[in-house]
């Protein structure tokens, strides 16, 4: 089984790299909406370091939320999907390591770019950890849950927006725990407490949400 | 006995029950609204802080336990049709949701118009009224959900799914909003708070709830009952009954 | 709890927009979900009518 999970997300990884301008245009999104938001709001340095954390949350937020419907979408056009539904690995397993893939395209490059746009918002340094931590936490969290609405959704009209209003009120207390960590730090209170809750976020929707999104899966293929 | 039962688990048998049912529960809720509204204007006293306005909280509070119950009754449905494939179960559930949905709004509405001459801001960042607002995300989401699925029997099942993730969702949402409104120090009382209950003040709350939830299963056995009719359309017992009441 | 007058009772000590506002618009919007609905039924027989003539006459 193993063989056949690490088959997947090669496979999910090796395609994501064929067409890098997917990866790309999640990461360009993220940048720019965090971009607009000083140009919005004012360039007053105190008011941006306070809103850093929200502001960065909510844009990875969107942006993981935009590249979900890639998830399953074309492997349910050209029949991967059927073959995995038909496959001898659980299907749980196998939406679990096609959600690590989806994770690493869309979610780790948002992580590893978060400190550098918090400078830009004068967050402070030493700050920039757990602000990456709670990213790098929450991201596979956002994915998780959001391959439950890209299942539910597969093949369906509308599917891009219907997706958002079906994922974000599910999304509310990862970003309020998530963004809670490093306003926390901010304020000098430590964000240790919401950084475990994130980690028990991870794990109960690690367990949890693959096999919903298998049951959903079943439902949209049949 | 059992088997007396399980015959209205077809829609043919259950939709003039529903019909009958349907109509003894609203004359239910138009006595018990009539009495919970009598308590609430002529028995129940002027409250000393916030003067009338106060008297919102007779539909405020009975629509916001309806919203959170009827989404709890909508998910058990939801989630009995998706283990027994049962398609009444799911008919049900789809039933329930725009009351829901409207009763949810309703607190919303109600707790804004209140907010305003007692602490005077249309929208505060209550933790209960973020979450009630979120709730109402979580019905228009169901809602969509099924209406963009063209098979009744998926969308009965996606739905399911939907209402379920949803009903395990809801705890965890309500805390983290709450956690989130006390640490960010928004208003220092919640507008759901009420003024000192007087006895008077809380048997009207309860009574108005009762009307409101003996007309939630009015309306939903009206709409199931439009549900059948429209997806029973190869049925003959669905053509008699319009033939009948033509 | 007595009012006094018909007057008092619909000033609502002043507050009369924010109590008659919540508590019109929820009768509005429940008598229109059942309005709504009675109309539903009434277009879903319509088609029954109409769709399971159709149907009934393949047999």
């Amino acid at each position: 089984m193993m063989a056949a999970l690490r088959c997947v997300i090669v496979r999910d990884l090796l395609l994501a790299a064929r067409r890098s301008s997917d990866v790309l245009t999640v990461l360009l999104f993220f940048v720019i909406v965090v971009s607009l938001f000083p140009l919005g709001i004012g360039p007053d340095p105190s008011l941006l370091r306070t809103i850093a954390p929200g502001v960065i949350w909510v844009a990875a937020l969107l942006a993981s939320m935009l590249a979900l419907q890639r998830m399953f979408a074309s492997d349910h056009t050209d029949g991967t999907l059927e073959q995995m539904l038909l496959g001898a690995t659980p299907l749980g397993m196998t939406v679990a390591a096609k959600v690590f893939a989806h994770w690493v395209v869309s979610g780790l490059p948002l992580v590893l770019i978060s400190p550098v746009l918090a400078l830009q918002f004068d967050f402070p340094q030493e700050l920039l950890g757990v602000l990456a931590l709670s990213l790098a936490l929450g991201t596979p969290v956002l994915s998780l849950i959001g391959a439950i609405g890209a299942a539910l959704t597969l093949g369906l009209r509308g599917g891009g927006a219907l997706l958002s209003l079906l994922v974000l009120p599910l999304y509310v207390p990862v970003l309020i725990i998530g963004a809670g960590s490093a306003d926390a730090a901010a304020s000098g209170l430590g964000g240790h407490a919401q950084i475990l809750l994130l980690g028990a976020m991870l794990v109960f929707a690690g367990a949890f949400a693959p096999w919903a999104a298998a049951v959903a899966l079943r439902i949209s293929a049949e | 006995m059992s088997s007396n039962w399980l015959k209205y688990s077809s829609p043919q048998t259950f939709f003039p029950l529903a019909g009958k049912l349907a109509f003894w529960f609203g004359v239910l809720a138009l006595i018990a609204c009539a009495a919970g509204l009598y308590i609430g204007f002529f028995r129940a006293p002027t409250d000393a802080q916030q003067g009338e306005a106060y008297r919102i909280i007779f539909i405020h509070v009975p629509a916001a336990w309806m919203s959170m119950f009827l989404y709890l009754v909508m998910a058990f449905w939801a989630g009995l049709g998706l283990a027994f494939n049962t398609r009444l179960s799911g008919m049900m559930a789809s039933a329930i949701a725009p009351t829901g949905a409207l009763f949810t709004f309703l607190a919303l509405w109600t707790g804004s118009l209140w907010g305003k001459p007692t602490w005077g801001t249309w929208w505060v960042w209550d933790a209960r009224l973020t979450s009630e607002l979120i709730l109402l995300f979580l019905y228009f989401g169901f809602m969509a959900l099924q209406a963009a699925i063209d098979d009744p029997r998926r969308a009965d099942k996606a739905g399911a799914v939907l209402a379920l993730v949803g009903v395990v969702n809801i705890p965890i949402i309500y805390f983290s909003v709450k956690w989130w409104n006390t640490l960010h120090q928004g208003a220092s009382v919640s507008l759901t708070k009420a003024p000192t209950m007087a006895a008077t003040m809380l048997t009207g709350m309860v009574v108005m709830a009762f009307g409101f939830w003996f007309y939630s299963i009015a309306a939903a056995l009206m709409r199931s009952r439009c549900i059948m009719l429209e997806r029973e359309r190869a049925s003959e017992w669905a053509v008699e009954y319009a033939r009948g009441s033509a | 709890m007595s009012w006094g007058s018909w007057e008092n009772f619909l000033a609502m000590g002043g507050h009369a927009f924010y109590v008659w506002g919540s508590y019109l618009v929820t009768l509005g919007l429940l008598i229109a979900e059942i309005v709504l609905l009675a109309l539903r039924k009434r277009s879903a027989l319509a088609r029954l009518r109409v769709h399971g003539a159709a149907a009934q006459g393949d047999r």
